[in-house]
């Protein structure tokens, strides 16, 4: 049981801490229209991540509810992975970001439709809906950009390149996958990548970006499924949590 | 890039299937297919709709407002263009 909370928490810190990167561009947009799309975008994140932390605290118990989770655990309890805990930058790097992760949601989503978990592929099957859209707004920013000014273009291939490192944690099996996958639960990450690098390599043609495979000699970070995260995300916690911390159990 | 640089564009929303589309507002984007995304975020977000039409700004004539008068001022006497004169039968519904 405590592996698979471990593993539906996973679920839910990786939609909470993108929406909650995404919700920071709230009021600082490159244009108000923009400025909607990535708060709505936000929301449908924070809303998956609701779901999920809704069900761990429905098999936990113990008087646990959806906010004992983001509001109360620590750094090293998190199981987001380190792709979406990484500052925004500026427009082009939250598109970069945003692209990878929502073409990885994507796949992701729609293989985990075929969990054993009722629960699960139900908020899969939901969720990537909305995930669709995202990956098609961010697509069509990388593209935008890439295929656009000569400033914008470098702007954008240095986005997709500072990023890559980051990509690789997205399809290694952790400890908790391994077990949930076993039991029909998980699906097998690994498996994703093919596909994924193919979504990624036709919008970044599409861009005229170049496919940043040579990047580190292949070398990705990783840590964040096991809660060994990088310096940014103490910081995103002290935000997120204050007012809990300050004022327990507050309500409005 | 500032938004002044991105052309407007006029956005309708039909909010169900069998109305019409119906003008909602207006927006900034460089093209059509950017109207239209940002026209379900601005415009759609509370379900507001299941088909959007984006028009840019530019293409739109309009009646020219010095000329209302002579325009639309001539109709306010004409109430025998109403079909309020008939009296109708009961078995007739939904007049």
């Amino acid at each position: 049981m405590k592996t698979l909370i471990d593993y539906i928490l996973h679920l839910a810190d990786n939609s909470f801490i993108n929406g909650h990167r995404l919700s920071e561009w709230c009021g600082h947009g490159p244009a108000l229209e923009v400025d909607m799309a990535l708060s709505n975008i936000s929301l449908d994140e924070l809303g998956a991540a609701r779901s999920f932390y809704q069900y761990a605290a429905s098999i936990e118990g113990n008087g646990k509810t959806e906010d004992s989770y983001p509001s109360f655990r620590d750094v090293r309890e998190f199981r987001n992975v380190l792709l979406v805990e990484l500052p925004n930058g500026n427009f082009a790097d939250t598109m970069a970001r945003s692209f990878y992760f929502d073409a990885f949601q994507f796949h992701f989503y729609t293989a985990l439709q075929q969990s054993s978990d009722k629960q699960i592929a139900a908020i899969a099957e939901k969720s990537l809906k909305e995930v669709t859209y995202h990956l098609k707004f961010s697509s069509e920013w990388v593209v935008r950009l890439g295929d656009g000014t000569d400033e914008s273009k470098q702007k954008m291939q240095t986005a997709i390149n500072q990023f890559w490192e980051y990509t690789g944690e997205l399809f290694s099996m952790s400890e908790t996958e391994q077990d949930m996958l076993k039991q029909g639960i998980a699906i097998d990450v690994s498996l994703l990548k093919d596909d994924w690098e193919k979504t990624v390599a036709d919008t970044l043609a599409e861009a005229t970006l170049r496919y940043p495979m040579h990047i580190e000699g292949g070398w990705f970070q990783s840590g964040g499924k096991t809660g060994i995260h990088t310096e940014y995300m103490g910081f995103i916690l002290a935000e997120v949590q204050y007012m809990q911390k300050t004022y327990p159990g507050c309500e409005w | 890039m500032s938004n002044s640089e991105w052309p407007l564009w006029e956005i309708f929303v039909r909010s169900k299937a069998g109305l019409d589309h119906k003008h909602v507002g207006s927006l900034h984007a460089s093209d059509a297919q950017m109207a239209i995304e940002m026209a379900r975020d601005v415009y759609t977000r509370r379900q507001e709709g299941i088909s959007i039409w984006a028009v840019e700004s530019k293409h739109i004539h309009a009646t020219n407002p010095d000329e209302a008068a002579a325009f639309f001022d001539p109709m306010n006497d004409k109430v025998y263009r109403h079909p309020t004169f008939y009296d109708l039968p009961d078995e007739l519904k939904h007049m």
